[in-house]
């Protein structure tokens, strides 16, 4: 018995002797031990995030003597890691009305960092050679017309609309349903999967038919044509039930962890000023994607040939 | 993997048991004409009745803001998971130090010798050449991350694990309690353990660590208990009369009696380990699970399988020095002293590695994978995909997969009423158990139509049910001809090895390649995923057959397929079975990964639920899982009638 109370007088002493830890101090085990400053990035898992990151890694490296970590994770559970500060900035955010209000705005955990300097548009595209052979594709007025052609073993019947990955915003079901349209939306699980099929119907020159976005560096690969639906007016996608009218044109946005804001020092204040363009982030993204260089190459590479854009970053 | 042996049963004449399999069915169909009715004029329809469904979408949603709001505040979190959290944090930090500190060759020569001194010369050789390639691959600092992850995720499994172990295998009562939980954890798929823990822990390695170890310690568990459990009873007997305590017993008598099954459960643990650890970094778990995940983000199959091989080659050597060590355990144990010498070689090594400064893998000896494997999956794309002369693409195969089985198979079991399909369920489970198991798996059928999510469940069973089809079509011949060649066995064994522990992130995209986005692709993966295990038993329990009952019926002029049908297999049947049932279990376990190739249904919800931190959607899919996994579990695995008092 006595070992017994020992044990749980021991278990008391060290859940309250030590005092409160919190969760949120704590850095990865992985980071680097010699105390150098230390910035912790998320990449999303388009290659369009993982060129903004490589881009930023380079210079935080190698201009101003930071260690970069970086963490892959999807974008709702990064914005929670993000106010926990387990990470300290996104460098691309489509959007995410809901945890804007309740991170930024009520709990003030996070911290906007401005724009990123792209625009983002998503919307639903065929590939152009199947656009130029039957032009009026593009309006969604049409778009039941090729339903035939359009169909696929999943789609049953109907045409099919590719959907990618569950992490990514989208409205598509509620809009095939709200347009009365004859297509069936076939989530394709993964943006991995969603490309690999894309450059199979591409290869085969076959008509299909998927939700996608720009700036993406697929475009140069198999160039698409966005089909039109009903213009976007403001609050037309309030309800997610009831959107019948095509998706905005988002200017991406930073975020940055409220404490790493304030006390990042130069590193807070170079996220803060990186702004560039999309050509800019497609040029380093073809790189990686399709040259299949690593993105510290790619990003070495645009960092030599782009120095006055970057100089205008540094604090 | 390490041997899975069928539990020997002896086969009822068949006269008794169509008996006794008409008595429960005459059962079943009087219950059945009975609530049938009453529940059709109640709740008519083929789906499952929405005023028999409970929506937790609600409360799920209250506990995941609640869990966000007091996170940063709440004793519970401050004073118990912080803790926890900064031990994990503490630990793996301290073990990655350490192999950094040791340095490649540091690192090699410690596992050599290791394998050396526990499992032999040829092992030691191979796990210093699994160092080497790791290194040679451009991947040791993401090795020596999940390796360090690794470490520590398997030490509080075991230990976990094996204090379970322990008490369920000391207490009846507490074996009676466990078992349904293990039993449960087994078919949980590894997804579904990750929503909640990133929910408390935040991303990063701590969920990382704690979502293994709940995955892991499981087996540890089970196989601690059974060797306890297993002990012999006349040498407790003899024990006891000598005068000991019961700790002395179970110290000196029943922990080392149960020695094979503890190192069994240790195989088992770090195998299960391996595998989470690149699921884990769906969560922020860095490593070589990382670099499997990111070179899926630019469709990278070359840079993926660079990764992915440092996890099979861990895999296999863990797997077999830690199988080696179990065989070798009988033999007379190595002497203290060589294991010093060992450890003074070792440090030697060490030591030598940092003078030279051998720490980092010198960039130079990295050799270039990505390029050329790229090259032959877009040539095997590119060529199989469609349009080959006689046969057809693999899209189009895929295409007749899914107009001609999948869709008649989902639209057919969506088709049945409610009742009936739990109707099947208690007829299947019964016939092949007892009344018991025929209530589990009619009442896990049924929550799952509580959860509300009846309609993708089915969709789910129908592409497990066809990729399990495909599965044993497959294993079963490939297992007879490995069962009859030995030379065709010993090239097949490096293959299923590399397929059952190749992480499934690296076959993703090939597979959609090959068959498109869609149902088609997630059974092919299911079966890639399920084929070795069932290769495996099939082979083992065709070998195992009597070698006197072949020669018997050799002798009476049987020729070899006769021998095949009239005796291997009829007498392998308990090992067929439990191939089927492996087959099961697994396939469900890959329904996730489905869910990333275009497979719907259950497994895109639990994806959807971690890519929008919607607890919601993740759990209640994830459960959906659980409860299919556990009624397929029930319904193709054999119960023995529960023995009779005095028997």
């Amino acid at each position: 018995m006595r070992l017994r109370t020992t044990a749980v007088a021991g278990a008391l002493l060290l859940l309250t002797g030590c005092g409160a830890a919190d969760m949120t101090e704590q850095a990865s085990p992985f980071a680097n031990a010699q105390g150098a400053r230390t910035v912790t990035l998320s990449v999303q898992s388009w290659v369009g995030a993982q060129a903004n990151v490589a881009v930023a890694q380079y210079l935080l490296e190698h201009e101003l003597g930071y260690r970069v970590d970086t963490v892959q994770v999807d974008e709702v559970p990064a914005w929670d890691a993000l106010s926990q500060g387990r990470v300290d900035a996104i460098l691309e955010d489509w959007g995410h009305p809901e945890q804007e209000q309740r991170y930024v705005e009520d709990k003030k955990t996070i911290a906007s960092g401005g724009d990123l300097g792209v625009t983002g548009h998503i919307g639903w595209f065929v590939p152009t050679y199947f656009a130029e052979e039957h032009p009026d594709v593009t309006d969604w007025k049409n778009l039941d017309k090729y339903a035939g052609l359009l169909r696929t073993p999943e789609s049953g019947g109907k045409g099919q609309l590719m959907d990618g990955s569950p992490s990514y915003v989208t409205n598509d079901e509620a809009l095939v349903k709200n347009l009365d349209l004859d297509y069936k939306v076939v989530f394709a699980g993964s943006e991995a999967a969603q490309i690999t099929q894309i450059k199979q119907f591409a290869k085969e020159k076959k008509p299909f038919l998927t939700y996608w976005y720009t700036p993406q560096w697929l475009f140069e690969k198999v160039p698409m044509t966005e089909v039109k639906l009903p213009p976007y007016k403001d609050g037309c996608d309030a309800d997610p039930a009831k959107v019948d009218c095509a998706y905005p044109h988002t200017p991406l946005q930073k975020y940055l962890n409220a404490d790493f804001a304030k006390r990042g020092g130069e590193a807070a204040a170079f996220l803060k000023k990186f702004t560039w363009t999309t050509e800019d982030q497609n040029q380093v993204s073809l790189m990686i994607a399709e040259q299949k260089m690593s993105p510290e190459e790619a990003a070495k590479e645009w960092v030599d040939s782009h120095e006055s854009v970057w100089k205008a970053w540094l604090p | 993997m390490a041997t899975i042996t069928a539990p020997a049963q002896k086969a009822a004449p068949p006269g008794i048991l169509t008996n006794r399999a008409a008595r429960k069915l005459l059962t079943l169909a009087v219950a059945a004409a009975i609530l049938v009715p009453l529940a059709v004029s109640q709740w008519g329809g083929t789906t499952w009745p929405s005023a028999l469904t409970v929506d937790v979408s609600g409360p799920l949603g209250t506990a995941s803001d609640w869990i966000i709001d007091n996170r940063d505040s709440h004793p519970l979190f401050l004073y118990f998971f912080g803790h926890v959290s900064n031990a994990v944090v503490i630990s793996v930090h301290a073990v990655y130090l350490a192999l950094l500190a040791v340095g490649w060759a540091g690192v090699t020569a410690v596992g050599a010798l290791v394998a050396w001194r526990v499992a032999g010369v040829r092992l030691a050789l191979g796990t210093a050449v699994a160092f080497l390639v790791c290194g040679l691959l451009g991947m040791w600092v993401p090795t020596m991350q999940t390796l360090a992850l690794m470490v520590v995720a398997v030490v509080a499994s075991v230990v976990v694990g094996a204090l379970l172990g322990l008490a369920a295998g000391l207490s009846d009562r507490m074996d009676r309690v466990l078992r349904p939980v293990l039993d449960t954890m087994q078919v949980l798929p590894a997804f579904a353990y990750l929503l909640p823990v990133v929910l408390v822990f935040g991303i990063g390695v701590p969920a990382a660590v704690l979502a293994t170890v709940v995955y892991a310690a499981p087996p540890m568990a089970r196989l601690t208990a059974l060797g306890l459990r297993g002990a012999d009873k006349e040498v407790l007997e003899a024990v006891e009369s000598l005068g000991t305590t019961a700790r002395q017993r179970l110290l000196t008598a029943r922990v080392p009696l149960a020695r094979k099954d503890l190192l069994l459960g240790l195989n088992q643990t770090i195998m299960m380990a391996l595998s989470m650890a690149v699921i884990a970094s769906v969560i922020g778990a860095g490593g070589l699970g990382d670099r499997v995940y990111q070179a899926l983000a630019s469709v990278d199959v070359g840079a993926a399988l660079a990764a992915g091989i440092p996890i099979v080659l861990l895999a296999v050597v863990l797997d077999r020095v830690t199988g080696a060590a179990g065989e070798r355990l009988g033999d007379a144990q190595a002497s203290p002293a060589t294991w010093a010498y060992a450890l003074v070689a070792a440090v030697a090594v060490a030591l030598a590695g940092r003078f030279a400064g051998l720490l980092e893998w010198p960039e130079a000896w990295e050799a270039e994978i990505a390029g050329p494997v790229n090259r032959a999956v877009d040539w095997m794309t590119a060529h199989l995909y469609s349009g080959v002369p006689v046969i057809g693409g693999t899209a189009d195969w895929a295409g007749h997969f899914t107009t001609w089985v999948l869709d008649p198979l989902r639209d057919g079991l969506q088709w049945l009423p409610w009742w009936s399909v739990l109707l099947v369920v208690a007829a299947l489970a019964w016939l092949i158990g007892t009344w018991r198991t025929a209530l589990t798996a009619v009442l896990a059928m049924a929550a799952i139509g509580v959860l509300g999510v009846w309609n993708p469940s089915l969709d789910t069973l129908s592409q497990v049910l066809a990729a399990v089809a495909v599965t044993l079509v497959i294993g079963f011949a490939v297992g007879v001809a490995a069962a009859r060649s030995d030379r065709f066995e010993r090239w097949l064994r490096p293959v299923l090895d590399v397929f059952q522990t190749m992480p499934q992130f690296v076959y993703l995209i090939p597979v959609v390649a090959l068959f498109g986005v869609g149902r088609a692709p997630a059974v092919a993966a299911a079966v890639v995923y399920a084929l070795p295990a069932v290769v495996r038993i099939t082979t083992q329990g065709l070998r195992q057959v009597d070698p006197a009952a072949l020669e018997s019926a050799r002798s009476l002029g049987a020729t070899s397929g006769q021998q095949l049908r009239q005796v291997q297999l009829p007498l392998a049947r308990p090992a067929l079975l439990l191939a089927v049932n492996q087959g099961v279990v697994l396939v469900l376990a890959v329904v996730i990964i489905g869910g990333l190739v275009g497979g719907g249904a259950l497994g895109y919800q639990v994806v959807f639920g971690l890519a929008q931190g919607d607890l919601a959607a993740g759990l209640v899919a994830g459960a959906a899982i659980v409860c299919l996994g556990l009624m397929l579990d029930r319904v193709t695995q054999p119960t023995e009638r529960r023995t009779t008092k005095g028997a």
